[in-house]
């Protein structure tokens, strides 16, 4: 088999995957809150509700698609697109699993392996702020306008924090290649970068709030935000362009669950097993994914929303100083031979 | 080099379904505007002065203070990748860079730019 088909296999395989995923966010996310308010949820379409994703992907086709009077044209169609593409790439440098064989070539499930996927991953993905912005700005809507210029103002301190934790994380490998990054947790349980103690834990936490404040995603959706902006940043949006926004916001859910996976949970890692077959490696990596996933909804049904002011000052008065602390002192105990 | 022809290959392939998507929204729904419906959303009201105007000093300071922190991120990732070989020398000089940046930090605090009030 030539080798440009086993990238195209797994570029397939992989997009493919990130595809249903999102798909299946999207019921699943009505199904859990369906089971949390003690309600049953989508039902009608298919067995248990499973093709309602599709039906809902028909519906978005077909509906009538309104550009609102005056309306910047150009930028109101692109912005979906633009915060549906970033999360969709960053995807391409998540190792999945170890080597795999495909048609004789032994290879590496991901779509490819960078020696700066860590730079790559936040490059990339903090692009995705740019659909946000811009659907917000374009949609010549006071609400519109509103929920983007929260959503920039949020993703843009969120993101300090979110890479302060990165960095204790790159400190502790010395790698920014998230597959040496993964290779360096392999072993028993306690090589897992949460178990870095006592830095590991605090650079979790704070990941994994930063993550759910980039996401825009309860308690922290101050960009949609209901009971004050009607719909937030895509108030005027519908058809397929309003669908493109959630694509991307479950696939850049799926991208932060992976992250938090590869930095902080060891990867694909199975503890006390570092040659597992690369099968058990992937269910382990996706059954961690998963738990992250899931943790977005039952946050979402559990916790009350902030005030936008609250936020602020949990970015930039605790969480900023906490994460550059955090990074000295993970500096401090590695020259100190803590962690050796 | 082989590595970014996957990274080329995914950009097509996203940006292709993303475009594909919009395109299809835009060619096979219906199509029938009437003022009220393209007028933007405004709670049932007429729509009244134009969302353009003044905004909240508060976004643009954030915007600002976001990229001081953000250039000193820029500096600490490759101090971070060779840290091991820097030894007690690179914790001491990103301790002076660490202080430097946290008296910053203080004097925004104090100075109320923190504050959402």
């Amino acid at each position: 088999m030539p080798l440009p088909l086993v990238w195209l296999i797994k570029v397939v395989l992989i997009y493919g995957g990130l595809i249903t995923v999102a798909a299946a966010m999207s019921l699943a996310e009505r199904k859990v809150s369906a089971w949390i308010q003690w309600r049953v949820g989508p039902n009608r379409v298919g067995p248990w509700g499973l093709l309602q994703p599709v039906a809902d992907g028909v519906k978005f086709i077909f509906k009538e698609e309104l550009v609102p009077e005056g309306a910047n044209q150009t930028l109101f169609r692109l912005a979906p697109i633009l915060s549906a593409v970033p999360p969709m790439l960053a995807v391409a440098v998540i190792p999945f699993a170890g080597e795999v064989s495909i048609g004789g070539h032994v290879t590496t499930l991901s779509i490819a392996d960078l020696d700066i996927s860590t730079l790559y991953v936040v490059a990339i993905g903090g692009l995705g702020i740019y659909g946000v912005i811009l659907g917000g700005w374009s949609s010549n809507s006071k609400y519109s306008l509103l929920g983007g210029l929260r959503a920039s103002a949020q993703m843009v301190s969120y993101e300090l924090s979110l890479l302060l934790s990165i960095l204790v994380v790159v400190v502790l490998s010395g790698t920014l290649d998230l597959r040496q990054i993964v290779n360096d947790q392999a072993g028993p349980i306690f090589a897992w970068n949460i178990f870095a103690l006592p830095v590991g834990p605090i650079a979790f936490l704070l990941f994994v709030i930063a993550t759910f404040a980039e996401t825009n995603r309860h308690p922290f959706d101050f960009a949609e935000c209901e009971p004050e902006l009607v719909g937030g940043f895509h108030t005027e949006y519908s058809s397929m362009k309003f669908a493109l926004f959630f694509l991307g916001e479950y696939c850049a859910m799926t991208v932060m669950a992976c992250l938090t996976t590869v930095f902080f949970l060891g990867g694909g890692n199975i503890p006390w097993w570092p040659d597992a077959p690369w099968l058990l490696e992937l269910t382990c990596f996706l059954s961690k994914m998963g738990f992250f996933l899931f943790l977005f909804l039952w946050v979402r049904w559990t916790l009350p929303r902030f005030r936008f002011d609250q936020l602020m000052a949990l970015g930039w008065k605790v969480m900023l100083p906490i994460a550059i602390a955090n990074v000295f002192v993970t500096g401090a105990l590695l020259s100190l031979g803590w962690f050796a | 080099m082989n590595e970014y022809i996957g990274i080329a290959v995914s950009f097509l392939l996203a940006g292709g379904v993303a475009g594909a998507m919009v395109f299809l929204g835009s060619t096979l729904g219906k199509k029938n505007p009437t003022p009220e419906k393209l007028a933007p959303f405004e709670c049932g009201k007429e729509p009244f002065a134009i969302p353009m105007g003044r905004l909240a000093i508060k976004f643009y300071l954030t915007a600002i203070l976001f990229i001081l922190f953000d250039v000193e991120l820029v500096f600490l990732y490759p101090w971070a990748v060779v840290y091991r070989s820097l030894g007690f020398l690179g914790l001491t000089e990103m301790g002076i860079f660490l202080v430097v940046l946290m008296v910053g930090y203080i004097y925004a605090w104090r100075n109320g730019a923190l504050d959402w009030n």
